[in-house]
């Protein structure tokens, strides 16, 4: 499962938007499980079809994490004509096992956001916890 | 010259599960070519068959991006601070 304020959800809806035509990116920064920040970063593949995170937006966000105790937890990147579903080539790239990989879809008039573990190349969705950034009541669950 | 290597969580199987380690080398070119030797596991990670820098890996010297500096040229002094990060990309094709 991947925790995170709805908050959260709206900034990686807003980037993927900003980056039309092409494809939006950025890192997933907290703890474990735990979303607490979202990296927008430019896509330097400038590309409708791929992403790639920029170098130095990765640099910086991993050197900014270890100084304050969290951790570099996943991706994620928009579809903008496709569903929230990681591609052969988003299986292919996945650098790290231990990543949450979250995908936005623009394909459909609601924009739809799921969450994805890739692990030897085997795609497995996990929930999504969705915590309300003004603190009502449980999480909600997809 | 010593530099000093931070790996990241995802090669450190491949390198004795370190998370920094003293390399030696005049450029980037010569501190993996010695990486490669200590850890010929690694190596399909860092280099291409031809023996090019990988393309999805990012090296950096302190905060620069190797690819700017010469790539496998780039030259290493002591004390500097070797990066390595896998790039993070994918897409919808």
């Amino acid at each position: 499962m991947l925790r995170l304020r709805y908050g959260h959800r709206q900034a990686m809806v807003a980037a993927a938007i900003r980056a039309l035509p092409n494809e939006g990116c950025g890192l997933l920064v907290g703890r474990a499980d735990e979303v607490v920040e979202i990296v927008p970063s430019p896509n330097v593949a400038d590309s409708a079809r791929v992403y790639e995170i920029d170098p130095r937006v990765l640099l910086r966000t991993f050197r900014d994490v270890e100084t304050r105790g969290l951790e570099v937890i996943g991706v994620f990147h928009s579809h903008t004509h496709s569903a929230a579903y990681p591609s052969p080539t988003d299986v292919a790239q996945a650098p790290d096992p231990s990543w949450h990989y979250v995908l936005v879809s623009l394909a459909e008039k609601e924009s739809d956001v799921r969450s994805f573990r890739i692990l030897n190349g085997t795609i497995t969705e996990e929930d999504l916890a969705l915590d309300h950034d003004q603190g009502h009541g449980s999480p909600d669950r997809r | 010259m010593a530099a000093v290597l931070r790996v990241p969580t995802v090669l450190r199987p491949a390198m004795g599960n370190q998370s920094a380690l003293e390399v030696e080398g005049a450029t980037i070119g010569e501190v993996l070519a010695r990486l490669t030797e200590t850890y010929p596991s690694a190596r399909a990670q860092l280099l291409n068959e031809d023996g090019s820098l990988h393309r999805f890996l990012n090296v950096y010297v302190n905060d620069d991006d190797v690819r700017y500096l010469g790539g496998l040229d780039a030259p290493v002094s002591d004390r500097d601070e070797i990066t390595l990060l896998p790039a993070v990309a994918g897409g919808s094709h």
